[in-house]
């Protein structure tokens, strides 16, 4: 991402604002990521992993994209 | 009991003494955490030495910026071992039951270990938060087990709202403090009818052994033997302090005196008033 045109978006993901490219959805977001246990919500809702390629990314989104790390 | 490589080798009639959580059937009395040991091999020697079935993890953002590298998850999964998500971190029931959404979805797993906690400081558990949070999870299909304090009240209260197990903390998360109130896990214990599990403050094995003596049904440690100077021998300490606990309590104590009573009978003994002395 260069330059904040008309065909990019901002959105938060893990609490950070990124400017992405205004045709994404969840599964490009998602794809470059790391294993197969991961998990994404869209604005405090589980997006299943079936869904992600269906579901848009828009201006303003909050997601978060997790794993299970190392914990007691 | 047989042994074999100086490892107490549970016999037939331990395989047996199984326990039911939610769905799963468990052979092993001893949950792992998946933190702190001083590296990854240590800690699969570790889980291995413990003869555990089960392990936590916790759930966190990716970071953007990582390369990817080892996955802890497909190391466990891939060698058997089952993952129990967890919620630590979360201090209201609405960031746990989000973090458990996640959880679900990521590890395709309904079980769940529930940590809502009040302060950074002492890390106890927050039990109206937990309450609340455990009954919404247990609505939404999750086999919740709630981290909680030795409170049997709370205990019960967790139960009601349909936990499949209560862990009750032995002291604060990561103190080795061993259990505080042992008359409290007896009336946890004696009321409950979903495993007693004991999590967080365990150091050493006696602090295990007591708590099956106690009759609780499943320890839940990970700094006592991650921190442990040889955690595979903490790990395998574990293990043996759980059967002997476990087998203590199957057994029955006997009961406590105040005074002493002979163990050798008192008659029959000999008469030496006129014998030489020196």
């Amino acid at each position: 991402m260069n330059t904040h045109s008309a065909d990019s978006i901002e959105v938060t993901v893990n609490g950070e604002v990124r400017v992405l490219r205004a045709d994404m959805n969840v599964a490009d977001l998602v794809e470059r990521t790391w294993g197969r246990a991961v998990a994404v919500a869209r604005n405090g809702e589980v997006i299943s992993r079936a869904a992600w390629a269906a579901t848009p990314v828009e201006p303003g989104d909050e997601i978060e994209i997790v794993r299970p790390i190392q914990g007691g | 009991m047989t042994e074999a490589n100086g490892l107490i080798q549970p016999n037939d009639s331990d395989a047996h003494d199984t326990w039911r959580l939610g769905d799963l059937d468990l052979h092993s009395r001893v949950i792992l955490g998946s933190a702190r040991y001083p590296s990854t091999q240590v800690m699969l020697d570790a889980l291995s030495a413990a003869g555990t079935q089960l392990v936590t993890m916790a759930i966190r953002r990716v970071d953007p910026k990582a390369t990817g590298g080892e996955n802890l998850y497909e190391l466990l999964t891939d060698r058997g071992y089952l993952v129990l998500p967890n919620t630590a971190g979360c201090f209201t029931a609405q960031e746990a039951v989000l973090t458990a959404e996640l959880a679900r979805e990521a590890l395709g797993t309904s079980l769940l270990k529930l940590e809502v906690i009040a302060d950074e400081e002492t890390l106890l558990p927050d039990p109206i938060e937990t309450v609340a949070a455990a009954a919404e999870l247990v609505k939404r299909g999750f086999q919740v087990l709630p981290y909680t304090n030795d409170d049997p009240v709370i205990a019960q209260r967790l139960e009601d709202v349909g936990c499949i197990a209560v862990m009750p903390l032995a002291a604060p998360i990561g103190s080795g403090l061993g259990i505080r109130n042992p008359h409290n896990f007896e009336l946890i214990v004696s009321r409950a009818s979903v495993p007693v599990i004991v999590d967080a403050g365990l150091g050493t094995a006696s602090d295990v052994a007591l708590a099956f003596e106690l009759g609780c049904d499943a320890v839940l440690l990970n700094t006592a033997v991650a921190q442990a100077r040889d955690a595979v021998r903490m790990a395998r300490a574990v293990r043996h302090a759980a059967i002997s606990g476990r087998e203590a309590f199957l057994a029955g104590r006997m009961p406590k005196r105040f005074y002493a009573d002979a163990s050798s009978p008192m008659e029959g003994r000999i008469g030496a008033r006129n014998a030489a002395w020196p």
